[in-house]
């Protein structure tokens, strides 16, 4: 055995679990309905990798994620939108509600390119300012949570206001083609799910060689005890911009491949309650695991969608008593049931017990 | 001249409403560190109690003078029951607080969707308090004339009850060193329960409040426990000037900003304004004085 088998083996097992369930088994499995549902939960997967990287690692509680995600839906959305209205065309909602013209702002993302480069610039570059401004300043803990959940209250609100621009309450919807590929196409599909899977585990073996380098110590130490890492001659804020802005690029990645699959983007899936409810999937699958957070993603939204299919109202009191039960008795999520299992702490994982300060 | 007055006012309006949602917050956030997400549900469960009064009661004057003691009581005991059977296990845990509370907070709403239906109700005003007032320089609705008064009750009530009572003295105490208050005989569990009593019993007046200026849903305190939240950090914790100022000063800029763009984009530059100033006083207005770093 080559020696990365030997010391890595169950991760590298992982990989190939994740691999042949999502390329072999689900395929094989699901009819096309069920496949681009679960396309959907893949996509939210990516965000928990990334709040699993800031809220896990960084101790970043970040409430904000959706804006991000949406951000990168959005771009894709636009883009879609005038690529469906053809050259120099204009989308069929702005003819209904505004005046009819392309605004300045919506023109850029005519061009694939740019919207391909925008759909991970964007997100990073809110991110950063967002980020350097508020952690250079040592604001941190709850007073983050707070910011980045403005973040999406103003964020989803925004989108509401300007419904001539961005189609208000009903979003973007009613795509026919994805660049150039008939989204009503079987194989098209199929196609967008293997591409989601695959930007999916491309994200996990990106977390897994962070959290494997020096980098990933660092932001692990600056999570335990910031102060230290200041006194080592680090900069933390530099540190948690860095994994904020990873998280916010996954999490526009996320939200570029969902449109595609889902068919439609609105600021329902952008706001405070999504931004949210991305966090309870994580908290489940053991926040500062590798796979723990996208299993717990999936398996959230898999359960969120076959519970309100039969029970409408139950889910709502059923991802009550989750977020409850998970964050108050299980902080470390199912990674905690099996470390009682196996009576073994897993030290390197284990968020340190947060002290109370003044400054919280 | 008049459209500046009225702007005022409409800024003080808002700043009152913002003002009760974040006093509560600002108490058991600045005593505990508690992230209570559920504070904007306790305020729906007021609004609601309003509703449930007015049924019983019939008179829309009275049943208000009766829901908002009710309303107190209800928020109160919501608040109690959380902090007995979860909060009390978490409290060096503040962030992972804010995720319980909102998993209660999804509870709450699911609840009174069940229990009052999804669609929204009324609570009728009484008469007095539905028309306008003249000031002189303007007229005003005195329904927010009303609740610009009860807020200033409120903070003017807490205040004195902080500053004078023993109760106060001990949450003060609480507040500056937890420590030092246990070790003088303090017993900062039976404090915190009060506080929380307190805090979340203000949410309740809070809806009740609400209920004169719009109908009652059970996403009543999701619409306002952000920028509730964003009162309470720009305003720094433990004390309640910080509040009072950021919230008249919050509201007022967002009144600003509503009168010469839209709500929307008034909403981020708010949002935007509270980042910046951040910068400059990282932990609010007024902050506790610690030889901490940072």
């Amino acid at each position: 055995m080559t020696p990365i088998v030997r010391r890595h083996g169950a991760t590298l097992a992982g990989f190939a679990a994740v691999a042949v369930a999502l390329f072999a088994v689900a395929p094989s499995v699901l009819s096309t309905f069920r496949l681009s549902l679960l396309g959907q939960f893949v996509c939210f997967a990516m965000v928990a990798v990334g709040i699993g990287l800031a809220w896990g690692r960084g101790g970043m509680l970040t409430l904000g994620q959706g804006v991000y995600f949406g951000l990168g839906a959005y771009v894709m959305a636009m883009h879609m939108k005038l690529d469906d209205a053809g050259p120099g065309g204009v989308p069929d909602f702005m003819q209904l509600y505004g005046n009819g013209e392309v605004p300045l702002w919506w023109e850029p993302f005519r061009s694939p390119v740019i919207t391909l480069v925008a759909v991970a610039a964007i997100p990073a570059a809110v991110a950063f300012v967002l980020g350097w401004a508020i952690f250079r300043r040592g604001v941190r803990g709850a007073y983050f949570a707070i910011l980045s959940q403005a973040l999406a209250a103003a964020f989803a609100i925004l989108l509401i206001g300007q419904q001539a621009t961005t189609g208000g309450t009903n979003g973007l919807n009613g795509f026919r083609s994805f660049f150039g590929y008939d989204l009503f196409d079987p194989v098209n599909k199929r196609m967008l799910f293997f591409i989601a899977s695959g930007a999916l585990l491309l994200m996990l073996l990106a977390a897994w060689q962070l959290y494997r380098s020096r980098y990933g110590e660092l932001l692990v130490a600056v999570r335990d005890q910031e102060q230290r890492v200041r006194f080592l001659g680090y900069d933390p804020a530099l540190v948690k911009t860095v994994a904020y802005v990873i998280a916010a690029v996954m999490a526009g990645i996320g939200g570029a491949l969902f449109v595609p699959i889902a068919g439609i983007v609105s600021p329902d899936d952008v706001g405070v309650v999504p931004s949210i409810g991305f966090l309870i999937g994580v908290a489940i699958g053991g926040r500062a695991t590798l796979f723990g957070p996208a299993l717990g993603a999936l398996i959230v939204a898999w359960a969120e969608t076959s519970l309100s299919e039969s029970f409408p109202s139950m889910w709502t009191y059923f991802q009550g008593v989750l977020f409850v039960v998970v964050v108050a008795f299980l902080p470390r999520g199912f990674a905690s049931v099996s470390a009682l299992w196996r009576r073994r702490p897993t030290p390197a994982t284990e968020p340190a017990p947060q002290r109370q300060e003044a400054t919280v | 001249m008049d459209a500046l007055f009225a702007q005022l006012f409409a800024g003080l309006s808002l700043g009152s409403v913002l003002l009760l949602a974040a006093l509560g917050l600002a108490l058991t956030f600045g005593q505990m560190g508690v992230i209570n997400m559920a504070h904007g549900e306790f305020m729906m469960a007021g609004a609601y109690t309003a509703f449930v009064v007015q049924s019983v009661v019939g008179d829309a004057g009275l049943s208000l003078f009766v829901s908002l003691p009710a309303g107190f009581l209800v928020g109160g005991a919501l608040g109690v029951l959380l902090e007995a059977t979860l909060l009390r296990r978490m409290y060096h845990r503040p962030l992972d607080t804010l995720l319980v509370t909102w998993g209660v907070a999804l509870i709450l709403q699911q609840l009174a969707r069940d229990i009052f239906g999804a669609p929204n109700v009324e609570v009728r005003a009484p008469g007095w308090l539905s028309g306008n007032v003249d000031l002189g320089l303007l007229q005003v609705s005195s329904a927010r004339l009303f609740i610009i008064v009860l807020s200033v009750a409120a903070v003017v009530g807490l205040g004195v009850l902080l500053k004078t009572s023993p109760l106060g003295r001990r949450i003060r105490g609480t507040v500056q060193s937890r420590d030092l208050a246990e070790t003088v005989g303090v017993s900062t569990r039976a404090t915190d329960r009060m506080t929380f009593f307190i805090g979340s019993g203000l949410a309740g007046v809070a809806g009740v409040a609400l209920t004169l200026l719009g109908s009652t849903g059970p996403t009543l305190g999701t619409n306002y426990i952000v920028d509730a939240f964003l009162v309470v950090v720009a305003g720094g914790i433990g004390q309640i000037k910080g509040c009072v100022i950021a919230a008249f000063g919050l509201g007022t800029l967002q009144a600003a900003f509503e009168y010469s763009t839209t709500a929307s984009l008034a909403k981020v530059a708010v949002l935007v304004v509270v980042v910046v100033f951040l910068q400059a006083r990282p932990q609010g207005i007024f902050s506790v004085k610690t030889r901490s770093l940072v």
